[in-house]
């Protein structure tokens, strides 16, 4: 059966975010076994912000990323392993070292409008062997006209598919076709969607993208991924398949998968909650959600306040040190008032 | 015996534009030419309008009068610097790079600038190791720092091409810096670009590991007196906050630690040809005034 589309699984990267980065080499190889064998094509390894992220701003690694690697090329009998990496935060020897491990698929992610960071990575991975895909985060801050002008770079790199990320889940179904939409008539090489599902909508947009003609698109098992989720694996394939759209992947397979072996790592997953709507509501990258979260905890602030503030700043997916920056203010806010109230007293 | 030693600019775009700014402020050098390749530059004509020679044939030019110069600031590409940097030698000039090259040792005015005083080329690292190592190294010098991370990040304007092109250059160069200047054991540097209009201020964040031992009051203190010495150069170089203190531990690639200390960090810029957000650029040019300021005392008999 040829799939109509072609699915990447990132649920052992994005989700990397949802666990803290915690993955353990045991839990890689039960979902890389599963994944496989439900025949997911494409499974993406790789610490939650890329290649060389594990660090104190992004949080560090339990286990090295190289060994997760390692075990998920050994697990996989029939995908290939991706590996995202950022430049500016991973190193051309963090590509080399994963061809070796046995990637084959080098995802190179920047900024939507910081494309021409990238032309040494991607031709970095074509030298390599592996497939290249350029990733063009938060790619709702910009038209789709601007998106198509960076997107062309990507091309012109090298890239074998450029990508739409929402990293935000900011997207409604419209923002999401005409980007799709842009994009495919004016590129020569593959498209892609990556859409969170911060407003809900992961699954409709990447069935918009479908309907104009999007070649590869992500998911991630129970949407296990930063900020509110990722598109749930389990369910775009449901979905795609009652709609007639053969995925190449086993939809019974890959619901027991997510039932089975990722749920019990994040029994909420799924979950919406205000935080992770306000992401999306206010265009702020979702990893942000848990460093967020923590920094109201550490700094007695609310959380809500912590991520308005960064989208008021407008800042990028890695700027992770901001959230302490702006923790650090509402709570000198917060004393200042304090003070001034007890002095009006 | 003249009282000044005659200086060169080796690049004529935006860091040896700023840098031309600065050095004709200077009382021990005397900025006696900027040199590029391109005539129609913006550079070479603010140049000639202040009324210093310029040339459009680049190094050689220089190479052709040496014995009228004593330090060269090169503020070109790091291939042109590596083929340069023999010449200069010979002909007996001192060099201030300001690529990433890195013939020579990496110098920190506020750090180890003495390095600059006997070598015959010094290294200025990148915008971002200008900005941190000066804050791990404060911490070093009063407590452990096993693991020290920075992520510095610029307005998308404000990096050229040569920055986007290379940027594991930047993170590479900087990480290394943060161990052999700032003294950690282990070094990591991120760089992002932010593309915020109007342009967002260069901002860093500094994390130092803190092995045992450490006393909060003592590590404040330090950082604060660095960002003092700092700020006689680049006066827009600031602390957002108090240095925040958070415990653990933490599980670094240097080790297992009790806490860590992280600085938010602001560099506005002296706006001389870029506008203040470019505080990046502004620190990398005002640290290399300082340091070949520096190698000119030195070399007219004085101390530093």
């Amino acid at each position: 059966m040829t799939a109509a589309f072609r699915l990447t699984d990132s649920t052992l990267r994005d989700g990397s975010h949802a666990l803290a980065h915690q993955f353990t080499e045991e839990q890689v190889r039960a979902v890389v076994r599963g994944l496989d064998a439900a025949g997911v094509p494409v499974i993406e390894v790789s610490h939650g912000d890329g290649l060389g992220g594990s660090s104190f701003n992004y949080g560090f690694s339990r286990t090295d990323e190289k060994a997760l690697l390692r075990a998920a090329v050994e697990e996989a009998q029939h995908a290939k392993i991706a590996v995202l990496m950022l430049p500016g935060i991973g190193i051309k020897e963090d590509l080399v070292e994963a061809a070796e491990i046995g990637a084959k698929v080098a995802r190179i992610a920047t900024h939507c409008t910081e494309a021409d960071i990238a032309p040494q990575h991607i031709a970095l991975a074509k030298e390599l062997g592996m497939e290249t895909v350029g990733f063009l985060m938060m790619s709702h801050m910009i038209g789709p006209d601007e998106l198509l002008e960076q997107a062309k770079l990507m091309e012109s790199y090298g890239a074998d598919c450029v990508y739409v990320v929402d990293s935000a889940g900011a997207m409604t179904i419209d923002d999401a076709r005409r980007r799709v939409a842009m994009l495919k008539s004016n590129l020569g090489c593959q498209v892609g969607l990556h859409a969170h599902n911060n407003l809900s909508l992961a699954v409709a947009n990447s069935m918009a993208a479908f309907e104009e003609g999007v070649d590869q698109i992500d998911g991630c098992t129970t949407g296990l991924g930063a900020g509110a989720g990722n598109c749930p694996t389990e369910i775009l394939v449901a979905a795609f398949e009652k709609s007639g759209v053969a995925t190449g992947v086993d939809p019974l397979a890959v619901m027991d998968v997510a039932q089975e072996v990722v749920r019990p790592l994040q029994p909420l997953q799924g979950v919406i909650d205000r935080d992770g709507l306000l992401l999306g509501y206010a265009g702020i990258y979702g990893s942000f959600l848990l460093h967020a979260k923590r920094a109201a905890e550490r700094f007695g602030v609310d959380s809500k306040d912590i991520l308005l503030e960064l989208g008021r700043r407008k800042v990028v997916g890695g700027q992770e040190d901001m959230i302490i920056d702006v923790a650090v203010e509402l709570e000198r806010q917060a004393a200042q008032a304090m003070a001034e109230r007890i002095q009006d007293h | 015996m003249s009282d000044t030693i005659r200086g060169a600019i080796v690049g004529s775009g935006n860091i040896g534009t700023d840098l031309m700014y600065k050095l004709r402020r200077s009382d021990v050098i005397e900025l006696g030419a900027v040199i590029g390749i391109d005539p129609e530059s913006d550079g070479l004509a603010k140049a000639r309008e202040l009324g210093i020679a310029t040339s459009a044939e680049g190094a050689d030019w220089l190479l052709e009068r040496a014995d009228q110069f004593g330090i060269v600031f090169e503020a070109t590409t790091a291939s042109v610097h590596r083929a340069y940097a023999p010449k200069y030698a010979a002909a007996g000039l001192k060099a201030v790079d300001l690529t990433p090259a890195k013939v020579g040792p990496n110098v920190v005015p506020t750090v180890n600038i003495d390095v600059a005083l006997d070598r015959p080329n010094v290294n200025m690292i990148t915008c971002g190791g200008q900005a941190t190592t000066p804050i791990v190294a404060a911490v070093k010098a009063v407590a452990e720092v096993p693991y020290a991370e920075i992520v510095s990040t610029v307005a998308s304007v404000s990096a050229g091409p040569g920055t986007r092109q290379n940027i594991d250059e930047f993170t590479k160069t900087t990480s290394k810096a943060l161990e052999e200047v700032g003294g950690a054991g282990i070094g990591k540097a991120i760089m992002i670009l932010n593309p915020a209009d109007p342009p967002i201020i260069m901002r860093n964040t500094v994390f130092c590991a803190l092995g045992d031992g450490y006393d909060e009051a003592t590590v404040s203190k330090s950082i604060l007196d660095m960002v003092e010495q700092v700020r006689e150069y680049v006066p827009g170089y600031r602390l957002k906050s108090d240095p925040v203190f958070d415990t653990g531990p933490f599980h670094t690639p240097g080790g297992s630690v009790p806490a860590r200390v992280i600085a938010l960090l602001e560099v506005e810029g002296a706006a001389d040809y870029f506008p203040p957000y470019a505080g990046n650029l502004d620190i990398m040019t005002a640290a290399a005034t300082r340091v070949g300021e520096a190698m000119a005392r030195h070399m007219l008999g004085g101390g530093r």
